[in-house]
């Protein structure tokens, strides 16, 4: 039951062959089960529970012909990240500075979600704030990938296992609840790739749509300018049936555009041979691990094969992109992270000396080194005296990265085809042997720029390497093309038939 | 028929090699840091700034690398040539982006908003006495200048 997919699902429910309550019940064992994997932070199963069976009841009356109405994801279990505002459930970042936090109010996609019937069973892990491409930096402890993992048998004590391999992050939880079936979709964010990133590691379809289509409402903020509700899914006519379900304006997110959007269902007859799919050289970064290259370039001929015009292109200054990124982030974070203060909400220390020294004190005891750092370098590139020199210098190179963009796509490229990640998905570990900000900055080379330039980019899992571990392609397309990205990416998964996680041995042991 | 097969599969292996469009090598180019503007250094006066306005400490002499080689790193910045390039905010810069009329559209969520706080006192926040500088602490850590 749980290898279905979304829309599977969806469609067994609508004929009557698939009862919600028994969905949901079975995801909620599985979460329980892959428990060990430290992806769910806060569990919300009794209450997801409650209206499945809410949901079986509905279904039931519809399938019965008393109602003609049905509500397209009724009862079906989703998992949504912990930085997404859940109203009555505690929202944290993964940070001691909102271990406290109960918003009184749901964000805008979540609350979509909900609306058309889908209930969460859990608020994933994540790098504390969504700082992070290993999903290691959690006062909850790190997420570990599901892909070559000895999970423990019941009732017998659990084999220490040494290493593993991490989820990728910022998102891990919410990749890791679709990679084990526990949820038949997810939210993460993705600020500079923190979608794409553990979608990859964890073998998922990980979509991040254009800048503007996705309300933020509700998204605590890391970048605001880069920010994007991120989509977990199993497929991708899975992330397609999401994103039509939630995007949309939004009166409550002013960068939310106001152009009307057509809602689409990809077609499963895709023909490729009229498109023009450009592979931007400076992709093959140092760095990267021949089974990803082979990958890379066992697509770029298949479409090839099939007669799509397939040509070099290049993107001149994506080296910079990832420098500019973190300069502009760092700038955003010190900004936003001032609003935590321990006053209104979340972490107060109990130093009541004076309000500054309040302040310090909670601040010092909120946030953790990796989110400290950020602040302080961010306040660093703002100084008046580096403010030229460092982050108007960022956001003009942004704008060269965007145009970079915008120029192949203006030249008669319709779809970028990159890798997602540099390798496959790294251990522990390797991972954490040097601190965050370098790892950041190796992790995010291919995925950050998309969101310089504010483009829709979708992961894909291509293949297994050597060693067992799914590796993720990227397909990028210009802004508002996303219904074009999601087609060429549902063309590519027809074609590789890549095989999903199966964990079903587990519900017998 | 080994040797044949051999050579069959290293035929293809090349053929397919020299047909894909994936460049063979990285291509990333190596920047002479040399040629590259000096990078501002983290002193004990920008230490002691930043920490103030931040309201967050280095913690320890590894904070204070970590910001020097974010510096370090940022300065690559300099190596792209931005002259008569105009700075990005936003990707939607191009548009006119929504505002809403002022009018109320919700409340009477007061209970729902203060929940949150750890005190209150009668529907207010409660916040120790203001104006009062931080007290200077002694740090083991800061390059001497």
């Amino acid at each position: 039951m749980l290898s279905l997919t979304l829309r599977e699902a969806i469609s067994k429910l609508k004929d009557g062959s698939l009862s919600a309550a028994e969905l949901c019940e079975k995801c909620v064992t599985r979460a329980k089960r892959v428990q060990e994997l430290n992806f769910i932070v806060t569990e919300n199963f009794s209450q997801s529970q409650k209206e499945a069976v809410h949901s079986a009841r509905l279904w039931s009356e519809y399938v019965s012909g008393r109602h003609n109405e049905w509500r397209k994801f009724g009862g079906i279990p989703f998992a949504i990240k912990d930085n997404f505002c859940t109203k009555d459930i505690r929202t944290t970042c993964a940070s001691h500075i909102l271990n406290n936090y109960v918003p009184p109010y749901t964000a805008t996609v979540v609350q979509k979600l909900q609306d058309a019937g889908g209930v969460i069973i859990g608020k994933t892990n994540m790098d504390e704030f969504a700082m992070g491409a290993g999903s290691t930096d959690s006062i909850f402890g790190p997420v570990r990938n599901p892909w070559n993992y000895k999970f423990a048998q019941s009732g017998r004590e659990h084999d220490k296992i040494n290493d593993w391999h991490i989820a990728g992050g910022s998102s891990g939880g919410s990749a890791v609840a679709v990679a084990t079936g526990a949820s038949f979709g997810a939210f993460g964010s993705d600020t500079g790739g923190s979608t794409r990133n553990p979608a990859a590691y964890c073998g998922v379809v990980g979509f991040k749509s254009t800048y503007g289509r996705l309300s933020r409402h509700g998204l605590i903020p890391l970048v605001n300018s880069l920010d994007v509700p991120g989509i977990f899914a199993k497929s991708v006519d899975d992330a397609s049936l999401l994103f039509n379900a939630v995007a949309g304006h939004d009166t409550r997110d002013s960068t939310t555009v106001t152009d009307s959007m057509d809602t689409f269902t990809l077609p499963d007859d895709i023909s490729v041979k009229h498109l023009h799919i450009g592979i931007p050289k400076e992709y093959h970064a140092p760095g990267m691990s021949p089974c990803v290259l082979e990958a890379w370039r066992r697509a770029a001929d298949l479409f090839d094969r099939v007669g799509a015009k397939v040509s070099e292109v290049s993107l001149p200054h994506t080296q910079f992109s990832i420098i500019c990124y973190s300069v502009l982030c760092c700038a955003e974070v010190a900004s936003n992270m001032s609003r935590y203060d321990g006053i209104e909400y979340g972490h107060r220390a109990k130093n009541e000396d004076s309000t500054e020294e309040l302040y310090a004190a909670t601040r010092h005891e909120g946030f953790n080194d990796v989110v400290r750092g950020r602040i302080l370098a961010g306040n660093f590139f703002l100084l008046k005296r580096n403010y030229d020199n460092f982050f108007l210098k960022a956001q003009k190179v942004r704008r060269l990265i965007a145009e970079d963009f915008r120029q192949v796509f203006g030249g008669g490229v319709d779809i970028l085809l990159t890798p997602t990640t540099l390798t496959e998905a790294p251990t522990y570990s390797w991972f954490t042997e040097v601190d965050n900000r370098t790892r950041a900055e190796e992790q995010d080379v291919f995925t950050q720029p998309i969101n310089l330039a504010g483009v829709p980019a979708i992961t894909v899992p291509a293949s297994l390497s050597q060693s067992g571990l799914p590796i993720g392609l990227q397909f990028i397309g210009p802004n508002f093309h996303d219904k074009e990205v999601l087609t060429v990416a549902k063309w590519f998964e027809q074609q590789t038939n890549f095989k999903r996680l199966d964990l079903s041995h587990l519900d017998k042991s | 028929m080994l040797q044949r097969r051999l050579t069959y599969s290293v035929k293809f292996y090349i053929k397919r090699c020299f047909s894909s469009k994936v460049p063979e090598k990285p291509t990333w180019v190596t920047i002479d840091r040399s040629k590259l503007p000096k990078e501002p250094k983290v002193d004990r006066e920008v230490v002691d700034l930043l920490e103030r306005l931040s309201l967050v400490e280095f913690n320890n002499q590894e904070g204070v690398d970590r910001l020097t080689k974010a510096v370090h790193s940022a300065n690559l910045l300099h190596a792209v040539n931005t002259d008569n390039v105009e700075p990005m905010d936003s990707v939607l810069e191009d548009r006119i982006l929504y505002l809403r009329d002022d009018v109320v559209t919700d409340g009477n969520c007061l209970k729902d908003v203060m929940r949150n706080a750890t005190k209150t006192l009668e529907d207010y926040y409660v916040a120790p006495p203001g104006n009062i500088p931080l007290k200077q602490k002694e740090r083991d850590y800061g390059n001497k200048t």
